[in-house]
């Protein structure tokens, strides 16, 4: 079945996508896991894991703006490139195709959103230095 | 719910039975039932859009698919007679959409054309080198299939459609006809059903098709020419060794034929010709070509086809493909000329369903939002009859044939090459853009001035490939 398996092998730990390099195509997770991590003062923080069926990269679709994170295969993982071109014309021939797209970003928000606000409540529980 | 039979109006209280005024239009309101009438991709991907963006508009549709068909069972119960490819930009659209093909299905991966011509053969790769395009079969399989291995094309569908909520019915649709302005679907077996929208989807080679376009008279089935398709088995490791992941594609300047393809499946090799009345002695002729016979050599296939049909195949567009709650999708409908039918019954099934459930199900509706999907492909098509007339040109002439051949492996060999004809050829031939793109590609003079440049060192050094 190996022949019919559409779409790009990464093996464990290549990377897909680096952090600040620029981009013309999103990714669509075929088969296995890759990790989404931002290199922040010279850190790696690992934001989240994506599964089948999950895109990858569709920021690059929407804005001309350089990668916001890098992308690494967890295990062997085969994905399917989407081309920034050709979907543009086809969401602009039929809007209704950007829908899973948005409902992606609007769950990505939400749970940012509930990061942000659990962050806050850290910060505000957090006791400040001590008085002299 | 009413029953097969019922002769009773539906009350304006009724599910579905939103008063048609003036006002409101025909709608598919909560409730609303709709039948589908054949469970190709058309029909499957009419089903499948129309209650995915139902769930979305938080509106409760009840659909019924009607394909006697039984995609799980060998061919030629199953079969749907079709070269079998998902093109490059269809995969692309359905991974966005949520649909991504398995391996069980996809017969092979395809990541590069040969072209291959009297006077020689070039490949063509994707930039990315990326299988992106899929060689299916629409059944289980060629006639004496062994062993079903993998999955239908169709069958996936279908069953993607019954997850969404679709039933799937096996009953022959014998008539559809008219009650108090709603269609009724009768089967073979007595089954009578009324609905608030019908989309028939049953091709060009049904049968059906007569019967069931009576209840739209406006209706004209489109034109249509026969193509060959055969299937040659040679095994995995055999398809593997003779072709490899490649499409190969042949312009030959063989009287009638105008396009050749063989595509490499699972265990077999399909073979599909496009030209004029294709016989028995085309197809020998064709396989006995030198450029053939290289390419796949008769005793890979022990000399003969596993199974072959004369399907025909949609080449100019329906009349008036809708009527006020009937809509013909897919090949009975519009699809491009030659290339890419499970795109275009993609396209015309999806501008169908978001028709029904954002604007109506009246003729007014389908005009407005459905028709000009139909009419984009019509137009493009009129420039794609020109391509394929300007290619049939190319085919006769060996130093036009040669100038392209050099200037495709150039592009193929030298990384940063600007590839302009090689993206034009597998545009063209992968079906991933559109005709008119691909045209007006070849107009642009960087174009023609490296087209002419390469015309001339082939002339000069009397290119041999």
């Amino acid at each position: 079945m190996e022949a019919g398996a559409l779409g790009k092998t990464y093996k464990s730990g290549e990377t897909m996508m680096r952090q600040g390099e620029s981009g013309d195509s999103m990714y669509v997770i075929q088969d296995g896991q890759a990790e989404v991590v931002v290199e922040k003062g010279g850190r790696e923080i690992r934001l989240r894991t994506l599964g089948r069926g999950e895109f990858v990269g569709e920021m690059a679709v929407f804005e001309r703006e350089t990668r916001s994170a890098t992308v690494r295969a967890v295990g062997d993982v085969r994905v399917l490139t989407v081309d920034r071109r050709g979907l543009l014309k086809r969401i602009q021939e039929d809007p209704s195709l950007a829908f899973r797209i948005m409902e992606t970003m609007s769950r990505r928000v939400r749970t940012l959103s509930e990061e942000v606000a659990l962050l806050r409540r850290e910060e505000h529980d957090r006791p400040g230095p001590a008085s002299a | 719910m009413r029953t097969a039979n019922s002769k009773a109006p539906l009350s304006s209280h009724a599910p579905g039975a939103r008063a048609e005024t003036p006002d409101h239009g025909l709608r598919l309101n909560d409730g609303a039932r709709v039948a589908v009438v054949g469970g190709g991709p058309a029909g499957s991907f009419f089903g499948y859009f129309l209650l995915e963006l139902a769930e979305r508009a938080g509106v409760r549709l009840k659909v019924d698919v009607y394909e006697p068909r039984d995609f799980s069972a060998a061919a030629p119960a199953g079969c749907n007679m079709c070269g079998g490819i998902v093109s490059e930009s269809l995969v692309q659209a359905l991974v966005t959409e949520g649909i991504s093909i398995p391996p069980t299905v996809v017969q092979r991966g395809i990541d590069s054309y040969v072209l291959h011509t009297d006077v020689g053969s070039v490949r063509i790769e994707t930039p990315l080198r990326e299988m992106r395009i899929a060689a299916v079969f629409r059944g289980p399989g060629p006639r004496d299939v062994r062993r079903v291995k993998w999955g239908s094309f169709d069958g996936f569908l279908q069953n993607r459609v019954r997850e969404k909520g679709a039933e799937v019915k096996r009953g022959r649709v014998q008539e559809i006809d008219r009650e108090s302005g709603r269609p009724r679907v009768r089967t073979k077996d007595g089954s009578l059903e009324t609905y608030d929208l019908v989309a028939v989807a049953v091709g060009v080679n049904s049968a059906a098709l007569a019967s069931l376009q009576n209840v739209v008279p406006e209706y004209r089935p489109p034109r249509t020419t026969k193509t060959f398709i055969g299937e040659y088995y040679l095994g995995e490791a055999g398809v593997a060794a003779v072709l490899g992941s490649s499409m190969h594609v042949f312009l030959l300047s063989i009287p009638r034929l105008e396009f050749a393809a063989i595509i490499p499946k699972g265990d077999y090799a399909t073979v599909c010709l496009l030209g004029r009345e294709i016989d028995n002695e085309l197809v020998r002729e064709f396989l006995e070509s030198p450029a053939v016979r290289e390419c796949l050599p008769p005793e890979s296939y022990a000399g003969q086809s596993s199974c072959h049909c004369r399907p025909s195949i949609n080449v100019g567009g329906a009349v008036r493909p809708f009527s006020d709650r009937i809509v013909f999708i897919g090949d009975c409908g519009y699809t491009r000329l030659y290339k890419d039918g499970i795109g275009a019954a993609y396209r015309t099934a999806k501008a169908a369903a978001t028709t029904a459930l954002f604007h109506g199900v009246s003729a007014a509706d389908f005009e407005k939002h459905y028709w000009p999907a139909c009419r984009a492909i019509g137009d493009d098509n009129r420039i794609g009859a020109l391509t394929f007339a300007v290619t049939r040109r190319v085919q006769g002439a060996g130093f036009l044939l040669r100038a392209m051949l050099r200037m495709t492996s150039v592009e193929q060999r030298r990384a940063g090459e600007h590839r302009r004809m090689s993206l034009v050829l597998w545009d063209l031939f992968t079906g991933s853009a559109s005709y008119r793109n691909i045209f007006l590609r070849t107009l642009r003079p960087a174009f023609v001035a490296r087209f002419v440049w390469n015309l001339t060192v082939s002339i000069l050094k009397k290119d041999r490939f």
